[in-house]
């Protein structure tokens, strides 16, 4: 136990150490109360908006050099809502998300760009419900107070990544297009 | 052609209107008893919008229909019909109309309101997102919905007794009474 600890510590510090400057960036987190995933889809021209309660990010980003940055984010795909008990009781079955298999939707970038302004360009892979799609997220960094807000809109075609199979891969009743909103409150990011 | 009995009937466009929302109106009340039963299924999804849709055209038709009314008055009642009324008929008469076309509004506007509060808000024919006129609540929403179906309920009731006295003046009385209404020449 005691060995155990000491060696931990010991890790520590030397990570710590040798990142050097990188350990400014170990201390970024997601700070979730204050962040939100929504999204909005057409059910018959009628916009429906849902939400993720439930997510994380692992973060390694300098504003400073956006090219070195990394970031990998998973969301709850079951802490999904439409914000009323009947369609929230479908969405985890098998047509929709199928959330017993693929409990989780991940992004992991490649690489980012910065173009200007606090604007940035996220390329990487998406994976929701088994299926991987290449996609750029446009990122916008503000700084508000302590903390760096990294907000952007993305529309995702739903049945690339199979959501909602069979009778209701009829896009005439459910768009294939969903916009999907986030604001993410972060800590720890470097001022720009 | 007889102006007599052309004067005692209602104006083509007033006929028209009355028997298109009458299969308009007792369609919409089945569909909805119906719908309202059924699993979460794109079917459903479909009905509730074609639903809302023919509600908002019930809706606007009414309007058209309670405008041309006030505009255009209605042929008097034959002295034949009148005279065989005893006053209380003749309330009734006047009261199941007057609530009637009340319910051509309500029950629609009821339909549109918990739709808006449900947080779905009306998009005519899937094209022409229409105004919410109350904000997106859950509670709310829960408030109107039952008065949307006993609205349907109250009109429905009416039109059975509308349509028993319309049986009532034709097979009873005898008087040609729904000569009036009946679509086609006179």
């Amino acid at each position: 136990m005691n060995a155990f600890h000491t060696t931990a510590r010991a890790t520590a510090w030397a990570l710590l150490t040798t990142l050097g400057a990188g350990a400014a960036l170990a201390d970024q987190r997601l700070l979730p109360a204050q962040s939100e995933i929504s999204f909005v889809s057409k059910q018959m021209g009628v916009p429906v908006e849902g939400s993720f309660k439930k997510f994380d990010a692992q973060i390694a980003f300098d504003p400073a050099k956006p090219q070195t940055g990394k970031i990998a984010f998973t969301i709850d795909i079951a802490s999904i809502t439409l914000g009323s008990p009947e369609p929230d009781a479908e969405l985890p079955k098998a047509p929709w998300f199928n959330t017993a298999k693929f409990p989780q939707a991940t992004f992991q970038s490649n690489s980012i760009k910065g173009l200007g302004g606090g604007k940035f360009e996220v390329l990487g892979k998406l994976t929701i419900k088994g299926n991987t799609q290449d996609a750029a997220i446009p990122v916008t960094l503000v700084q508000t107070g302590a903390n760096t807000t990294a907000s952007g809109v993305l529309t995702i075609k739903r049945l690339a990544f199979k959501i909602g199979e069979n009778e209701w891969a009829d896009t005439s009743m459910v768009a294939d297009d969903v916009q999907v909103k986030f604001k993410l409150a972060l800590s720890g990011v470097s001022k720009f | 052609m007889n102006t007599a009995s052309a004067s005692h009937r209602y104006h083509g466009f007033a006929i028209a209107l009355h028997w298109v929302l009458a299969l308009g109106l007792v369609g919409l009340f089945f569909m909805g008893h119906y719908m309202a039963d059924l699993p979460f299924s794109p079917q459903r999804l479909k009905l509730y919008n074609w639903h809302k849709w023919a509600g908002v055209t019930i809706l606007g038709l009414s309007a058209i229909r309670l405008t041309w009314r006030l505009v255009h008055r209605p042929p008097a009642l034959p002295q034949a019909v009148t005279l065989g009324m005893p006053s209380w008929q003749m309330q009734a008469y006047h009261a199941t109309h007057i609530a009637m076309y009340a319910l051509f509004f309500a029950v629609p506007l009821l339909g549109w309101a918990y739709s808006s509060a449900a947080g779905f808000p009306i998009v005519l024919f899937g094209v022409l997102p229409l105004p919410d006129f109350v904000a997106a609540s859950k509670p709310l929403a829960e408030m109107i919905k039952p008065w949307h179906a006993l609205s349907a309920n109250g009109l429905a009731a009416l039109v059975v007794l509308h349509v028993a006295a319309a049986v009532k003046h034709q097979m009873v009385d005898r008087d040609g009474l729904m000569d009036r209404m009946r679509p086609g020449r006179p």
